[in-house]
């Protein structure tokens, strides 16, 4: 069981200023996720009369991409692989002071507390993120187009993306390259992409700039930290997409 | 008292939806423009939905309380998407797997729907392919199948471990095609807090903007209901933290009626809970089964001595351990059904010999398979006598293969690498078979409602089976709701726009405000949470897996004490006009909390067992299969739609036969 001090970055709306208020839990398992820890501080507010801290959340099994905490400098927290909701206490000790803020970007603004606005993620992928295919039922056979196993795998390895942010949050530069690049690989990979590849590479960039994301420097901590292991080869991807695009 | 007409259409089966289609309404191109829609939630059922509509004309408002549909809890799906291709060539057909549907639900789901879903089960997967959806293909680039539990074909269709996720974000790129057309106006941190009717139609809905607070009116000219299932009355469950059933309730207090809804799916395979802290249930995909056995110790010193760490599973040799599956179902062994899996591990651990701290574990070992697959690979890559680590070696790694996602998983969740020792599971509430009733064309008992996907009630009667939730939520959004919807809008198109400014949507809209302002002024001394786990051990402890007259009783009572606490004792913090997490749980548990009632007495009307529903009353009582579930088909082959009087508890209930002209009606044995 641990008792830990935690730094929580607190913001009543997107017009007030933050800061960062400490609190205390007691009697911590190991077992526990961070989310779970979290449930322990904000029941503990409550009961005090306190507002509880408004975070992201709600899948629960690193899938939905909805929780999006920076802890300890880290986007999702010190282990690899995961997200916040996955990351449990035993990465943690007894006494530790664990310092929980946004995830931060100019183009994700805060709302409240640790919730931070992702529309822009959405615009994006308004933008060009999909096949213009409609839902008749009346298209081919599935089996009509073979593709390689190794291009649908690979195509299936991009599109693992879970849309969290942890890229940008982590970005020195605030890009969202390892994002835009990882559905642009996905739908360059198949054919069904083919035949709009030019339109969609140049729209999602162009999107994404004017969103205020950064350029890519390749420091390659977004693959770091990406929770999903999604490859920085979907940036050079896309680089190469938007090239053959713009000659 | 309304009757309730399935308005299933006449003549076979086969041609019943193809036929019906041909003569359904249209509305013409020109007049889809004036004709709005609100579909509420956008995962697999309501995403595809509001691409199929907004594709065809319509103007759609789609709600969602994350801040994106590509979040919604269908992303968690892990196995896999039936549909009956027979890509395999080993015998499937549209037949087969309406057949093993209405099986798989114990006779309790609509035959007509069934077999329409199977019908257009092969168009998903047509269309997913279109979207660019990444399938798992073999190496000649045509697309892999594999099993599921239940059945005798492969006609799986995957994506690795996240088909869900990548079915959903199919659905979530034609709906932005459409969002960027403009064609769907996407309302993201949105939640519906009631319906709207004018003159007995759904006209729109009052919903809470769930940034600023602000409630909206919104309204169209019919409104469709994917919200999903209601699985968190139980608080733990493999469900997202946010899924809730309030839209689903809220169009049942207006109407629109509840069917089934002590059909419930507890999954067996899920993460067994470590503690009161626990905040939900993490599943392990049923694909598991093929490959681990389940097991607890023969002996109630070993289970003890496990408990008290003075001995390991795996010092147990295998004399010590009861393969419980093995030797209760020796013709389907590890690979039961859901439900007869899960009852049988509660029997085991009602007997006391649950194997960690709260008893509440069985043993999922992967032992003999590593060492099945190992002395095989051995084999295959000329190992001549390799030593017992070798091959656990090469096992362990055909293991990873096939599950390293899940098990890494676990790893992550449990603290403990399960190719060294076996996994503990516990049964847990994973789906609701039950909810809103529909007719043929997915329309509620309120005109102008619809309601789709799990939310629903229509096909997969008692039980479902794996692999079944995404393809009946796909083939409702893309295939089904598209074209029914017609027949009911062509009455439509001289309506003109909807006035959010009437009587009607000032009463509602005063009625939500009223709710919303009692939370905050309550001031009362527990929180939301403290109420939920209440009814959750409530509904957990006596309308969990074995139900009894006694406990449903006792049930319906204490569901009721607790629901009067709630609101004389509630204590919600924040203010009304701000992001207000506490709020918006508040007002879902109040829904749970009536929601959970009416699900008791629904599961104590039936005394029969029918899948996932067992009553201990209901059991055969001798013959070879003595101790299994008795369903009574004379008296109980109806669906239960319940209309809302009040108190859940003065619900009246409306039955609706079920008729079975292609399928005869069988006891269900895995001996």
């Amino acid at each position: 069981m641990m008792n830990l001090t935690l730094k929580i970055w607190r913001q009543k709306d997107a017009n007030s200023k933050g800061q960062m208020v400490d609190y205390k839990v007691t009697e911590i398992s190991g077992h526990m996720s961070f989310l779970e820890m979290m449930d322990v501080l904000n029941e503990q507010l409550i009961n005090t009369g306190e507002e509880p801290v408004a975070f992201d959340h709600d899948c629960r099994e690193g899938i939905c991409g909805m929780c999006s905490m920076y802890i300890n400098g880290e986007a999702h927290g010190p282990d690899r692989g995961v997200t916040t909701c996955q990351l449990h206490m035993r990465m943690f000790k007894d006494g530790d002071t664990i310092t929980i803020e946004p995830f931060r970007a100019s183009a994700f603004p805060v709302i409240k507390d640790l919730v931070v606005d992702r529309e822009s993620f959405e615009r994006i992928q308004h933008a060009g993120g999909f096949v213009s295919v409609n839902t008749s039922g009346n298209t081919q056979d599935a089996n009509a187009i073979p593709i390689s196993k190794i291009a649908a795998d690979e195509a299936m390895d991009a599109a693992a993306c879970i849309g969290c942010g942890a890229c940008v949050a982590t970005c020195k530069n605030s890009s969202a390259m390892l994002f835009v690049g990882a559905k642009v690989s996905q739908y360059a990979l198949l054919p069904q992409g083919q035949v709009e590849a030019k339109e969609r590479v140049l729209s999602m960039v162009a999107q994404m700039d004017k969103e205020g994301f950064g350029n890519c420097t390749n420091t390659g901590a977004c693959e770091v930290e990406c929770p999903k292991g999604i490859s920085l080869e979907n940036i050079a991807r896309m680089n190469r997409e938007y090239i053959k695009a713009s000659v | 008292m309304a009757t309730l007409d399935s308005k299933v259409p006449k003549g076979p089966i086969k041609d019943k939806w193809t036929t019906y289609k041909d003569k359904i309404d249209l509305v013409n191109p020109a007049n889809k423009r004036n004709i709005d829609i609100i579909v509420v939630g956008t995962g697999l059922a309501g995403g595809s939905a509001c691409a199929t509509l907004a594709e065809q004309g319509y103007n759609v408002k789609a709600f969602a309380y994350q801040d994106s549909p590509r979040r919604a809890h269908s992303i968690a799906a892990q196995g896999g998407i039936n549909a009956a291709k027979n890509y395999m060539g080993d015998g499937d057909s549209n037949y087969r797997l309406f057949y093993d549907t209405v099986k798989g639900g114990d006779y309790r789901s609509r035959e007509a729907n069934v077999y329409r879903l199977a019908e257009v089960s092969g168009n998903i997967i047509d269309q997913c392919v279109a979207q660019g959806v990444p399938f798992a293909r073999d190496y000649g680039g045509l697309l892999d199948n594999r099993s599921f539990g239940g059945v005798l074909v492969s006609r799986t269709f995957y994506a690795k471990g996240q088909t869900g996720q990548q079915l959903l974000l199919g659905a979530y790129s034609a709906m932005n095609r459409q969002i960027a057309r403009g064609k769907i106006k996407m309302y993201n941190r949105h939640e519906m807090l009631d319906l709207v009717k004018v003159d007995g139609k759904a006209r729109g809905i009052i919903a809470r903007n769930l940034i600023t607070g602000e409630i909206e009116r919104h309204s169209a000219h019919a409104v469709v209901i994917a919200s999903g299932g209601y699985g968190n009355v139980y608080f733990l469950s493999t469900n997202a933290m946010g899924s809730n059933a309030t839209a689903a309730w809220k169009i049942h207090k207006k109407g629109a009626y509840f069917a089934n809804p002590c059909y419930t799916q507890i999954h067996p395979t899920c993460i067994p809970r470590s503690g009161d802290y626990q905040s939900k249930l993490t599943l392990m995909s049923e694909s598991l089964r093929n490959d681990g056995r389940i097991w607890v110790p023969k002996n109630m010193d070993d289970v003890m001595a496990i408990r008290e760490g003075r001995k390991k599973p795996t010092d147990l040799s295998e004399d010590e351990r009861d393969y419980y599956l093995e030797r209760r179902y020796p013709a389907f062994g590890n690979l039961v059904p859901r439900d007869v899996a899960s009852r049988a591990a509660k029997e085991r651990c009602d007997a006391g010999y649950g194997v960690n701290a709260t008893g509440e574990a069985v043993y999922l070992d992967f032992k003999s398979a590593i060492s099945r697959y190992g002395t095989e690979q051995a084999l295959l890559h000329g190992v001549k006598n390799p030593s017992s680590e070798k091959t656990y070696e090469l096992g362990q790694a055909v293991i990873e293969a096939k599950y390293g996602n899940l098990f890494q998983m676990y790893e992550k969740i449990v603290d403990e690498n399960p190719y060294k020792t076996p996994m503990m599971i516990y049964p847990a509430t994973h789906y609701t078979m039950g909810g809103v009733w529909v007719d043929y064309n997915l329309m509620t008992t309120v005109e102008g409602l619809y309601c789709i996907g799990e939310a629903n009630f229509s096909d997969h009667g008692a039980n479902r089976l794996g692999a079944s939730a995404l393809m009946q939520g796909l083939a409702d959004g893309y295939f089904v709701l598209p074209y029914t919807i017609g027949d009911y809008l062509s009455n439509e198109i001289r309506t003109g726009e909807i006035s959010t400014e009437t009587k009607e949507f000032d009463e509602v809209e005063k009625e939500v405000k009223e709710r919303l302002a009692f939370f905050i002024n309550n001031k009362g001394t527990k929180s939301v949470d403290h109420f939920h786990k209440r009814l959750g051990k409530v509904m957990w402890d006596k309308v969990g897996m074995a139900r009894n007259e006694k406990h449903l009783k006792e049930a319906i009572a204490e569901i009721k004490a607790i629901r009067e606490e709630f609101w004389k004792d509630v204590t919600v913090p924040g203010e009304l006009n701000e992001m207000n997490p506490e709020l918006e749980k508040a007002g879902r548990v109040a829904d749970f909390l009536e929601l959970g009632e009416l699900f008791a007495l629904d599961a104590l009307n039936r005394k029969e067992s029918c899948g996932g529903h067992f009553r201990e009353e209901s059991v055969e009582l001798d013959g070879p299969q003595k101790g299994e579930a008795l369903r009574n088909d004379t008296d109980y082959k109806y669906v239960a739609a319940w209309e809302y009087k009040g108190e859940p508890s003065e619900a009246v209930l409306h039955k609706e036969e079920l008729e079975f002209n292609d399928i005869e009606l069988k006891t269900r044995s895995y001996k």
